[in-house]
This record gives C-alpha cells, sequence and structure tokens, in this order.
C-alpha cells in the first residue's frame, strides 16, 4: 500500500492530440479516489497510464516515492479490474484468482495460493464457484472474480475502470457498497474510473473532475457539489443537473429569466462591471411556497408555467421552460455539449417535495433562498460565489472522516475475523 | 453452440443441407464400393447391386494388394512418406504461422500490410508454374527426390494459408486478456503462452488441419520432385499398375485412396471439439 503522485502528465497520441494534459494529483495511502468525466475526457488513459498500459508523454508518476515512469505494468505491482473483467476463460475460478500469484514464482508455495484464494474467494463469496469457468457465471460473480483476481495480490493499490457499467441497475448499487466495504476493509489505495455520478458521489473520498483531458477540480464530493469551481463541474456534478439561468445585472440586482435576485456584499462586488453572469441554482433549492414550508430570511419568490411534471413517489420534478438570453446561449450550449448533451431546450428543472399539487399547466408559485445560489463568470465560467474557507473546511472534514472510517474498520477487522486483514497488513 | 434460429428456419436448413451432403458423400461411397469389388465384378456389371453400384460379394483383394501384393512397394513407401512429409510441413507452418500472425495482430511495426498482401500474393501463385523452377534449383541443390525437398515447398503452400487464419483468430481475442496478464505480473511471452495460446488453440488447430489436408492432398509437387525416395501417396497413384497389361488397375487405386482418406477422418474426429470455438466466450461480458 502507498500514495501515488501524478506529477503533470501528458499524453499526446500520434496526431499531437493531448488525452491527458498536465494532471497533478496526490493520491494518499488508503485513499479512494475517484476520475469522473463525461466520455472522451481522459479519465481511462489516465487510469492506464497509472497501471502501465499506456505510455506517459511527459511528466512523473510516483507511486511510494519511486518514480514508475518506465516500469513495465508488471513491474509496478498495482492490480487492476477491467471494465469487461478480462477473466481467463480457459482457466477455473480458482485458477483465475491464483493466476498472479502463480506468475511471482518462487514467493509463494500451494498451501499459500490455496490459503490466499481461499480467503479471497470468501471474502467474495465465491467458494461455491471455484471450481466453474467464467463463461458459466453471471456477470455480478464475473465481477467479484475479477476482483478477487486483485485483492489475491498483496499490490500496492487498486486499479478500477467502470467496473460496475457493463451490470444491471440493482447489482450496481449492491456491487458499488461492496467495493466500498472492500476498500474500507483492506485500507487500500484505490483509483477508481466512472462516469456514472452516483458512485463517484458514493465511493469517493476525493473525487477528480476531467474535461477534454485537463483536471478542473480534485475534491471531497461535498466540495464537488456545494463549491463548484467552475460553469463545467457545477452542471456535471448532481442529477438532475444544476439549472442555468442567464441573468442581467442591473445595479445590484440579477434578472434572470424567472425572478429578480437582489445580491449584496462580496458577490456584489464582484459582479460589478459585468453585464452578464449565469445564475446556477440546484434543483432541490426550489420550494413549492403552497406547502407553507418555513422560508429563509430573504427568500425569492416567483410565479412560473409548469410544461410537464415527474411524480417519482418519493419526489417530484417540475420543467418550466425559460427563453435564454442569446449572448449567453451559445455558452449554455457549449456547455451542454461538454456534457455530453443533445442540446435540448433551456429548461428549469424544479425538485419538489412529493406532497406538492402541482401539475402539468398550472402557474407554480415557487420560492428559492438566494445564499444557495451560485453566480458564474460567462466568459471563464468560473465561480464567482465560491467560499475557500468553506471548502477549506468540506476537504478537512471529509479528511478526518475517511480518517476515522479506517481506524474503525481497523478496529473492528481485528476483532472479528483475525487472519483476512492480517493477510491484507503483511504487504 | 446457442443460437436464435427459429425451429422453423432450422428444418428449412436441415432439408436443404440433404441434397448437399448427398452431392458430396456419393462419390466417396462410390470410390469405397469400387475398392471393395474383384477385379471379375469391375468387368461384369451383373455381379453388382443398385445399377453396377455395390458388389454382391464383397472383396477384399485390393487391400491385400496394396498392402501385400504387387503394389506393396508402391504403396507402403508413399504413405510413410506421405505421413512424414505432411506432418512436418503442418507443425513447422503452424509454428511459425501462429508468432507471425500473433505479431501481426498485435504489434504495429512498419512492413506489417506488405508481410500479409505477400502472403496472400504466395498463396495466389498458380502451383504449376512454381513447379520447373524448382525443379531445376533442387536438382542442383541436390534437393530433388529428397524429404526436405518436398516440405519446403509445402511450406510455401501452407505457411500464408495459416498466417491468414490465424491473423484473423488472434484478432478475436480481446487485448483486455492479454493487459490483465501483463497488470497481473506477466512478461510479454507468459502472457502469449498462458493466455493466448490457450485461447487460440481451436484456431490453431483449425489452421493445423487445413494446413494438412493442403499438403496430403498435392499431386503436382510430389509427381515433379520426386522420383522415387520421397515419393507421397497421391503421385504414387499414378503408377499403379493392372496385374497384367490389359486390366485397369482402379480397384487398387481406390483402395489406396479409401486409405488414405482414413487419417484425415481420424484427424476430423479427433479435433472437431477443438475446432469448434466458442472457447472464448465468458472471458468478457455477453
Amino acid at each position: 500500500m502507498s500514495n501515488i503522485t501524478l506529477k503533470n502528465l501528458v499524453k499526446k497520441y500520434g496526431d499531437g492530440f493531448p488525452a491527458v494534459n498536465d494532471v497533478s494529483l496526490d493520491i494518499a495511502d488508503g485513499e479512494f479516489m475517484i476520475l469522473v468525466g463525461p466520455s472522451g475526457c481522459g479519465k481511462s488513459t489516465l487510469l492506464r497510464m497509472i497501471v502501465g498500459l499506456e505510455d506517459i508523454t511527459s511528466g512523473d508518476l510516483l507511486i511510494g516515492d519511486k518514480r514508475v515512469n518506465d516500469l513495465a505494468p508488471r513491474d509496478r505491482n498495482l492490480a487492476m479490474v477491467f471494465q469487461n473483467y478480462a477473466l481467463y476463460p480457459h482457466l477455473t475460478v480458482f485458477e483465475n484468482i491464483a493466476f498472479p500469484l502463480r506468475l511471482a514464482k518462487g514467493h509463494h508455495d500451494e498451501s499459500d495460493i490455496k490459503k490466499k484464494v481461499n480467503a479471497a474467494s470468501a471474502m467474495l463469496d465465491l467458494d461455491e464457484h471455484l471450481e466453474r469457468k467464467p463463461g458459466n457465471l453471471s456477470g455480478g460473480q464475473r465481477q467479484r472474480v475479477a476482483m478477487g483476481r486483485a485483492i489475491v495480490r498483496d499490490a500496492e493499490a487498486f486499479l478500477f475502470d467502470e467496473p460496475l457499467s457493463n451490470l444491471d441497475a440493482k447489482l450496481r448499487g449492491q456491487m458499488r457498497t461492496e467495493i466500498a466495504r472492500m476498500q474500507r476493509r483492506l485500507g487500500i489505495t484505490t483509483v477508481y474510473v466512472t462516469h456514472d455520478q452516483t458512485e463517484a458521489m458514493t465511493l469517493g473520498d476525493r473525487v477528480s473532475v476531467l474535461k477534454k483531458g485537463v483536471l478542473q477540480q480534485c475534491a471531497p464530493p461535498r466540495e464537488l457539489y456545494e463549491q463548484p469551481v467552475n460553469l463545467f463541474v457545477a452542471g456535471f456534478i448532481g442529477s438532475p443537473p444544476m439549472n442555468f439561468l442567464p441573468a442581467r445585472v442591473e445595479g445590484s440586482t440579477l434578472k434572470t429569466p424567472v425572478a429578480d435576485v437582489p445580491v449584496s456584499g462580496e458577490l456584489a462586488e464582484k459582479i460589478k462591471g459585468k453585464e452578464l453572469v449565469i445564475v446556477g441554482i440546484r434543483p432541490e433549492t426550489f420550494k413549492d411556497a403552497s406547502l407553507g414550508d418555513t422560508q429563509a430570511q430573504g427568500a425569492v419568490r416567483f410565479t412560473a408555467p409548469v410544461d410537464v411534471t415527474e411524480w417519482l413517489g418519493n419526489e417530484q420534478y417540475a420543467y418550466i421552460p425559460f427563453e435564454a438570453d442569446p449572448s449567453v446561449k451559445n455558452k449554455l450550449d457549449e456547455l451542454d455539449r461538454d456534457l455530453d448533451g443533445e442540446g435540448m431546450r433551456t429548461q428549469l428543472v424544479v425538485n419538489l417535495d412529493a406532497r406538492s399539487r402541482i401539475r402539468e399547466g398550472d402557474d407554480a408559485e415557487l420560492f428559492f433562498d438566494p445564499a444557495l445560489m451560485h453566480v458564474f463568470d460567462p466568459e471563464s465560467g468560473e465561480c464567482l460565489t465560491r467560499d475557500e474557507e468553506e471548502a477549506a473546511r468540506i476537504v478537512e472534514e471529509s479528511e478526518a472522516d475517511r480518517k476515522r472510517a479506517l481506524e474503525r474498520a481497523r478496529q473492528r477487522e481485528g476483532k472479528v475475523t483475525g487472519d483476512v486483514p492480517e493477510d491484507a497488513e503483511a504487504s | 453452440m446457442e443460437t436464435n434460429v427459429s425451429n422453423k428456419v432450422r428444418n428449412w436448413l436441415a432439408a436443404a443441407s440433404v441434397p448437399i451432403i448427398i452431392w458430396t458423400v456419393i462419390p466417396l461411397l462410390w470410390i469405397l464400393a469400387t475398392s471393395l469389388k474383384s477385379d471379375a465384378a469391375l468387368a461384369d456389371s451383373s455381379q453388382n447391386v443398385l445399377g453396377n453400384f455395390w458388389p454382391k460379394d464383397i472383396s477384399w483383394d485390393n487391400y491385400k494388394l496394396i498392402f501385400t501384393g504387387g503394389a506393396k512397394d508402391l504403396f507402403l513407401p508413399a504413405l510413410w512418406h506421405s505421413i512424414v512429409v505432411c506432418l512436418s510441413a503442418t507443425v513447422i507452418s503452424v509454428v511459425l504461422a501462429t508468432f507471425c500472425a500473433y505479431a501481426i495482430a498485435r504489434l504495429t511495426f512498419p512492413g506489417k500490410k506488405l508481410i500479409l498482401t505477400t502472403a496472400l500474393g504466395v498463396s495466389f501463385f498458380p502451383v504449376i508454374a512454381m513447379v520447373t523452377p524448382i525443379f531445376n534449383l533442387w536438382r542442383s541443390v541436390g534437393l530433388f527426390d529428397t524429404i526436405p525437398g518436398l516440405i519446403i515447398p509445402y511450406l510455401a503452400l501452407t505457411v500464408p494459408l495459416s498466417i491468414w487464419i490465424l491473423a484473423a483468430f488472434f484478432q478475436q481475442i480481446p487485448w483486455e486478456m492479454e493487459q490483465a496478464a501483463q497488470v497481473d505480473g506477466a512478461t510479454s511471452w507468459q502472457a502469449f503462452r498462458k493466455v493466448i495460446v490457450p485461447l487460440a488453440a481451436p484456431g490453431v488447430f483449425t489452421t493445423a488441419i487445413i494446413a494438412f489436408f493442403t499438403a496430403w492432398n498435392d499431386f503436382v509437387f510430389s509427381l515433379n520432385l520426386t522420383s522415387e525416395h520421397a515419393r507421397t501417396v497421391p503421385a504414387a497413384l499414378a503408377f499403379f499398375t493392372g496385374a497384367s497389361q490389359f486390366t485397369q488397375p482402379t480397384g487398387a487405386i481406390c483402395a489406396a485412396a479409401v486409405v488414405v482418406t482414413i487419417p484425415v477422418v481420424i484427424l476430423v474426429l479427433l479435433f472437431q471439439k477443438r475446432i469448434v470455438s466458442g472457447l472464448t466466450s465468458g472471458a468478457v461480458k455477453g
């Protein structure tokens, strides 16, 4: 187990296109790091550079404190789970898991291999399948075999390349918690590539958001959600995504298509001199005024026609179309393309309480707390409302949480089953 | 193998395959029937049933003739030559082609296209056009009428064919398999030997069988590049003679033809399971 350091990593393909551009990351020992981004953002390439399947064009990659740029994959001692599992179809489950041990000649005798494979299979609930071939297993079982092959070695780190994308939704949820549990239990450094933001938000100690090979923000999930650095991160994280409204600055008022929002203090200083800004509001920030919930000080009320509603049982989505200002329309369209969107109509998504009686075609009366609003510079995309102090506090908090969770997992493991974690620690 | 073909379509396919099976099987049966006829029955249709097809009294004279009788000295060495030459040519060509095809499927190197095109070009070349120059060359270097002198031209026939089949086969094996092996700690050679070769086994067997048939059935090279020390069965059959100069050696030729068909049949039956691919299913999703 060790930390992984990426220093200004660049990957250029033959045509000079940088698939990964100047990415620097510090992945701490035992940390769960997520790489996330829309398709083609270079997240898989970055992972394959770490494991050694892609050459590094420039920059340094350190595992522990050793520079490994020029080492072959087999000398980096990393374990990887592939998107399509890449199990060896001619070997039984037992032999698949034992494969890396058998390759390390002289390190393990037969009884040692047996013990290690059995420990891994017990952990992954594969005991009754050990003699079967991968072809006869279900998707979830194959996934677990692939994980078994990774955990059986005392690898420096685990690397996952979209490991759950081939599973159906229910199994994906189960495997997600399984991976989280396993990572905490083994306390091993993990780098996990995904395009699914539920996985990104739930699994990661920290999440790195990439766009076109460039690292946008690397932060704990909560910071990404509450304090995004720019328009792209704000739009990528969250489902349904954040609403972006063009707003005209008139004195200390932001005039959006749905409501006028008064601003003051630091923000008012920042937007001074700008004609237009983009206002970002999360769908759940909006509330149905008719429910009579308490409103925050200075809440902004407005009435808008609801086009479509979707009732999901525990919550309800309402869609409110609006006309975007043509001067920011281009920016919003570009953002939409960056996020793999289809360039559909501009609309406001509102996440309402399930009790809400607002129906399609109604004029809904809504309010929101302007303190929860994000304001972005339409030119640079930079977030003007980001609170650095708050962000630092979240980072500190999540780091403390992580250490506590690891500590707790280690203690509990020590009490319940003595043998498995000792194996893992022995590395 | 499970497919999505409906029952109806399957029945139709079965019905359509019957005439094709008859078309291909009847000549073989005819050879078998002829090899079982005595000299008298060959000339007299009244001794046969089913319209001169099957002999009323089965005679093993033709087989005795080629194994123990007058044609023994011609047939048995030829059979031995056939086996040695074809097995050697097959093994060499499959080993060479496996490495070559793996390189073509996995690596990028200059001249990759050239190798494939050349291989294709060589297999287009008419055999008869190669025989005369090889004959002259072999005579001057002393390879005429030797076993290696026959193996080398057979390699020229089978290697290009094997490269093409195997390259297609290697390309089907997901590259992730190999990358997974490398991450698991394997060298390139270990990944090739422990993962790729077992996965490619059905393809290698298919290639081996096709290469073997190509060499086994060759007539032109054997006829022209040998005289007695390396002559294989197909060419030797041409030199069979009848018991007297007025009898045609039809029965003996047919018996020999049946004998040389048997190894081919055994090979196919033996490796039929390996030839059926689908071994890779389960390696990756779906």
